[in-house]
């Protein structure tokens, strides 16, 4: 499927440019990617005690996958909710540049903030990547609609994609469950390794596994928090003394 | 599936709220508001992002090396070992997210057969 020429009548109507946003979900392999790491987000919900509907609204109401893991990991191992709050939150920080980098895409001189809010809330790592991708193949005046169709489509394949995960996890023998609770460890890590361009990224990511283990023995409660900043700040240190030096 | 297992209680939810949506949500509400002036490639942007990431990290240790449910019944070092093959996988295939995935989804059920 390509997308209508900018000036093609297709583009009439907000509509007409939804409906391609939601057929846009077919021409990306992210979207096999997000199925695979939603199916285990339903599974590892599943194994940790919370609720088919509880993991619906994670997924609508939060839309970020690891935001969700978080959550779910700590709050499942027993951690406070202010010590899960701080590390969503922490984790979520990322959102900011994102959706202030990604608005001005779809803006135009007319257009009002509330217009925005649901391209906002949609934004994440899979939708920020494919703006840039399709946005300037769309007509600036239709852009907002054609990313409201493309984060739905997203949206409704992850939620099947928890539920297909949550009702696999009850009624799969043993080994085929901890098959699909291994999706959301592997997707992640190699979803987040390719997209880290800079040395500080992969840095962060390599130490920060493993440091985790180190952090886990102190037992602190904010193993997660302690490693975190430890490794980011190293790599962040990376990062600076490669400046300097250049 | 019982009702508990569909819908659960109303305090989870709650807490749902509380520790995942709220403090998530915030940041892309700031960046709907206060998005222009912000330099994406500004020092502390970089300090966040590299901390977000290993965040991130730990998080992907943790369910591997404390494993949830059924996947605790898979012993630690076929765990260990299903990563280091997917990474291999993925570095060989110049960063192929879905070879790295099917390597080591692969090597664990493999080797879990194997064991018996």
């Amino acid at each position: 499927m390509a997308l209508p020429p900018l000036d093609s009548l297709q583009w009439n109507s907000p509509w007409l440019a939804f409906g391609w946003g939601l057929r846009s979900i077919t021409q990306t392999i992210l979207t096999l990617v997000l199925f695979a790491t939603y199916l285990g987000i339903g599974a590892l919900a599943h194994d940790t005690h919370f609720s088919l509907l509880w993991a619906l609204c994670s997924t609508l109401f939060v839309w970020a996958g690891p935001a969700q893991i978080i959550l779910i990991t700590t709050l499942g191992s027993g951690a406070t909710i202010i010590q899960s709050a701080i590390a969503v939150t922490v984790s979520a920080i990322r959102l900011f540049p994102m959706v202030v980098s990604v608005l001005p895409l779809m803006r135009t001189p007319t257009t009002k903030r509330r217009e925005l809010f649901f391209a906002a809330h949609l934004t994440a790592v899979t939708l920020w990547v494919e703006c840039h991708r399709f946005l300037p193949l769309v007509p600036r005046e239709r852009r907002i609609a054609f990313v409201n169709g493309l984060g739905f489509g997203l949206v409704s394949v992850c939620l099947t994609a928890n539920t297909v995960g949550y009702f696999l996890a009850a009624n799969l023998t043993q080994t085929l469950g901890a098959a699909i609770l291994m999706l959301t460890p592997l997707s992640f890590l190699f979803s987040t390794a390719r997209n880290s361009r800079e040395v500080a990224d992969v840095v962060a990511l390599a130490l920060g596994v493993l440091l985790y283990p180190l952090a886990a023995k102190m037992n602190s409660g904010l193993d997660i928090l302690v490693s975190g900043l430890i490794a980011g700040t190293i790599a962040y240190g990376v990062h600076w003394w490669r400046e300097v030096r250049a | 599936m019982s009702y508990a297992q569909l819908i659960g209680d109303w305090q989870a939810l709650v807490v749902l709220f509380v520790a995942g949506v709220v403090p998530n949500q915030i940041w892309r509400m700031l960046g709907l508001w206060f998005g222009g002036g912000i330099d994406e490639g500004s020092e502390l942007l970089v300090w966040v992002r590299a901390v977000a990431t290993a965040i991130l990290a730990g998080v992907i240790a943790q369910i591997v090396v404390q494993p949830p449910g059924a996947l605790a019944s898979v012993p630690d070092g076929l765990r260990y070992g299903a990563v280091a093959a997917g990474l291999v996988a993925f570095l060989l295939t110049r960063r192929s997210i879905f070879a790295g995935v099917v390597t080591g989804e692969v090597f664990m059920l493999a080797g879990k057969w194997w064991l018996g």
